[in-house]
């Protein structure tokens, strides 16, 4: 288990340093830079202001120099300064990794709990109209787009109900448990509902295969109640695959969060690595992509450990 | 299921009246951009001219629908009353003088008053090539500042330049004089800047606000300064708070949640706002101002159907822009027969026009050598068609909606336009920048008052590999005769010489016509109907520059 551990963590760093490169390639061959756009809406702006921005913010280096030395300072705990923020990387995001915890954590533990709930009931009786009903909300929840479903939310409940505000984390001079709260309402909720549908439809199906096993049907033979034999003998083996899904997923959320976050104005990672790769701001870009990549990474080391407990013959080896 | 209720009921007592409820004391303004830093004088942008312009009380500036003067000052210098002098240069260059006395009852938000030390400091720190300075066409050229007293100082500019009277920010030197002296020469001062590390410091601001708190990407709060001698502020506080979707912002500003969605900062686009009054007439109020942001289609001229002015005039006949403007933005945004904006005082009058007139337009083709082939595309002698790519920002949809209207147009006339749309980054930093557009390219720039267009109209300003694709005459247009007129503009300080260049300028301009124009922007601004005292101004002196004379009624 330590080996597998050990071997694993090892992977994951090899993976975060070639993807740092292959995203700060990335981001340099991206076409033009900000300044090109500052000069072109503002004609004011003189050939040799444009030249000295670039050279301040070291965008008339080698990509491959500016790499470097960002690696190398990287490497010491210094992951540089956020051009589009002008403050230290750590600072921009740090808070903006609080907020994006808060939203991916509680809107991925509703979603998680619906899901399960919802498949199981749709796998009980498949075909019925409680299969029917919840299947419908599943792909309507799959097919809505994020956007759209952040938009009704405030037009039905800010705009025409007041019962949440509309944006923003916390009103200014409050900042309570409550104002926090209700300014995360509406956020996890659009971003729950967005991915609730994906992991319900995963649940029932894998709920379905299970409960057609021979297992379920001992379990039922031996006088297990229907609710054990449901959530104890089949859920727990139906979780494995389930459990791969969702640890993958969790990385994908991030693409959630940036359009929650823009639509709810959250200053949470998804938006700020969005602006960073489109301002050009490498050093804020990279260390917020690297971090999503470390989620991901690490979500599926978590599902990886998660099969040894689910199904003790799976030997992590 | 008992837990389940107690979680409802838990969140429904949280959550009751979680509505806005706020006092007229507060203004919540939405905005659809932020600042990237917050010191006044690097990296120009709206958002951050406008959000400053609570705190920070430039040197000199527009009035609304008035000429320049004194903000921070108390008499604008000109030669006429003997505040600027031409003076030789050590090197024998002409060079000028300008005496500038500041006011008397300007402090820092920390009690210190503005001096003429902070004016000598900006303007050394101006004409340090490290430091990030956006300006140097003012501070870039103030060589030297002799300190006579406390208030008053003499600039000696390394030049003699029309735009002497523009200076901008000036900056605290008792809190930005240590960091200079820190980072000089390192180019660490944007990094270090007090500006950027600690805004909310007091001793940063001199306006009627300053900065109370501020969170990088999402909210800047303002508060009544209490150094500010002028006067008082009638809000307790202004908070600018950025969504960064127009959608979001418009769903906000309907919740309550946010009050006003200023027209001269990024914030809802222009139908939106006309959308919005359709639809709520009488809850907010709502103001359009026309502004000196222009609409307009550069043209290629090495492309060879387009080196033709007949072709080019034909293009402008072949548009009905009255009617796309009535169409589109019920006729707020005035269409444009040039760069300048009626409203700036250098705007020329009688002018060559071409207002729509499609039998003009296909006369001009003829003229040309361009017949109308069996698909309705003209042709020519050669057998070629008369065919232009024509490109403008992907999604943008306004802009593609105005490109769709004049395709359509055009072909009315026998020209193909074929649609070449990218998004921004590329259009600007490659296709634009690199003069690569094969005919037409359709964007908006914002010029300042009566500011010399050297770099859109300057045959030195072509783009070219040589010069590291420098400069915004993405058209090639070379003319000796504007080149001439321009160094006028720049330096010649007697105005009736000015006007004379100004106007020839734009005769040549009219007359050649190297860019098509369209329209002017207007600034459409939605306010509450209880705030008043706000001034548009449609230029880049923003109406936040005087929001002290803002109340709610």
């Amino acid at each position: 288990m330590t080996r597998f551990i050990l071997r694993r963590i090892l992977q994951t760093l090899l993976v975060l340093l070639v993807m740092s490169f292959v995203i700060y390639s990335l981001i340099g061959l991206m076409p033009g830079d900000p300044i090109d756009i500052m000069v072109a809406s503002n004609p004011n702006i003189a050939p040799e202001v444009a030249a000295t921005l670039r050279k301040l913010y070291g965008l008339d280096q080698p990509l491959i120099l500016r790499y470097w030395r960002w690696l190398s300072a990287a490497l010491s705990g210094d992951l540089g300064y956020s051009r589009t923020h002008s403050q230290p990387v750590l600072t921009i995001l740090l808070p903006a990794l609080w907020q994006t915890c808060k939203l991916l954590i509680s809107s991925f533990t509703i979603s998680v709990i619906l899901s399960f709930a919802l498949g199981i009931a749709a796998a009980r009786k498949p075909g019925g109209w409680i299969d029917g009903l919840i299947s419908l909300g599943a792909f309507a929840g799959i097919s809505v787009p994020v956007f759209w479903l952040a938009l009704m939310m405030i037009l039905v409940f800010a705009v025409e109900l007041h019962w949440f505000p509309a944006s923003g984390i916390a009103n200014v001079g409050d900042g309570s448990f409550r104002d926090q709260f209700v300014h995360l309402v509406m956020p996890v909720t659009t971003l729950a509902l967005a991915t609730t549908g994906g992991f319900t439809r995963f649940v029932r199906a894998s709920m379905i295969e299970v409960l057609r096993l021979d297992l379920v049907r001992t379990a039922r033979a031996k006088g297990a109640s229907e609710t054990r034999v449901v959530l104890i003998h089949a859920f727990r083996n139906a979780l494995i695959p389930v459990v791969t899904v969702m640890a993958l997923s969790f990385g994908v959320l991030f693409n959630g969060a940036l359009l929650t976050e823009t639509m709810f104005a959250q200053p949470g990672m998804g938006k700020m690595i969005y602006d960073a790769i489109l301002g050009n701001d490498f050093n804020l870009a990279l260390s917020g992509l690297l971090f999503a990549t470390l989620v991901t990474l690490l979500s599926n080391l978590a599902a990886d450990l998660a099969y040894g407990w689910l199904d003790p013959r799976i030997a992590l080896q | 299921m008992k837990l389940f209720r107690f979680a409802v009921a838990a969140v429904a007592l949280i959550c009751a009246a979680a509505g806005p409820a706020r006092a007229r004391d507060e203004l919540i303004i939405g905005v659809s951009q932020f600042p990237s830093s917050l010191h006044p004088n690097i990296d120009p942008e709206v958002i951050k001219g406008y959000a400053l312009s609570f705190a920070l009380r430039p040197t000199t500036a527009f009035a609304p629908d008035g000429p320049n003067g004194c903000i921070a000052c108390t008499e604008l210098p000109t030669l006429q009353n003997g505040l600027v002098t031409l003076e030789p240069r050590a090197d024998g260059k002409p060079g000028m003088a300008v005496k500038l006395t500041l006011r008397d009852d300007l402090y820092w938000g920390d009690g210190v008053k503005m001096t003429t030390s902070d004016l000598a400091f900006t303007a050394k720190l101006g004409h340090d090539p490290t430091s990030g300075f956006a300006n140097t066409r003012t501070w870039g050229r103030v060589e030297r500042v002799e300190v006579i007293d406390a208030r008053t100082a003499v600039l000696h500019f390394d030049e003699v330049s029309t735009l002497y009277d523009r200076l901008p920010t000036i900056l605290p030197e008792h809190i930005e004089g240590p960091v200079y002296a820190r980072t000089a020469g390192t180019g660490d001062y944007n990094k270090q800047t007090i500006y950027n590390r600690a805004p909310t410091t007091p001793g940063l601001w001199n306006g009627p606000f300053r900065l109370a708190s501020y969170e990088s990407g999402s909210l800047i709060t303002l508060e009544p300064n209490d150094a500010w001698r002028g006067k008082k502020p009638a809000f307790k506080r202004i908070i600018i708070k950025a969504i960064e979707n127009t959608a979001a912002l418009q769903a906000n500003l309907l919740s309550g949640d946010i009050d006003m969605a200023p027209g001269d900062a990024p914030s809802l686009t222009i139908d939106q706002v006309l959308q919005l009054r359709r639809q709520q007439p009488d809850r907010f109020a709502y103001v359009f101002k026309p502004a000196l942001t222009y609409e307009h289609i550069d043209l290629n001229l090495d492309n060879p159907i387009l080196a033709d002015p007949r072709v080019r005039r034909a293009l402008l006949r072949a548009i009905d822009r009255k009617t796309l403007v009535a169409r589109l933005f019920e006729g707020l945004q005035p269409v444009a027969d040039g760069f300048i904006n009626p409203i700036d005082p250098m705007a020329a009058k009688n002018l060559p026009t071409y207002p729509y007139d499609l039998a003009r337009a296909r006369a001009l083709l003829a003229e040309a050598g361009w017949t109308p082939g069996d698909d309705g595309i003209c042709r020519n002698a050669k057998g070629d068609r008369l065919s232009l790519p024509f490109g403008t920002t992907s999604g943008n949809k306004l802009r593609e909606l105005q490109q769709q209207v004049l395709q359509n147009q055009w072909k009315g006339a026998c020209i193909e336009a074929t649609i070449h749309n990218e998004p921004a980054r590329t259009f600007f930093g490659e296709t634009l920048k690199k003069r690569q557009f094969g005919a037409m390219a359709m964007y908006a720039w914002t010029f300042g008052v009566s500011f010399p267009p050297r770099q859109t109209l300057g045959s030195d300003q072509i783009p070219t590999q040589a010069n590291n694709w420098a400069g915004s005459n993405y058209m090639n247009f070379n003319n000796p005769a504007v080149d001439a007129d321009i160094l006028t503009t720049e330096t010649d300080l007697d105005t009736a010489h000015q006007r004379a260049a100004w106007t020839d300028i734009q005769r040549i301009y009219a007359e050649q016509l190297p860019v098509l124009p369209l329209f002017f922007r207007a600034e459409a601004h939605v306010w509450p109907l209880w705030l008043k005292g706000v001034t548009p101004t449609g230029t880049a002196d923003y109406s936040s520059l005087w929001a002290e004379n803002w109340r709610s009624e």
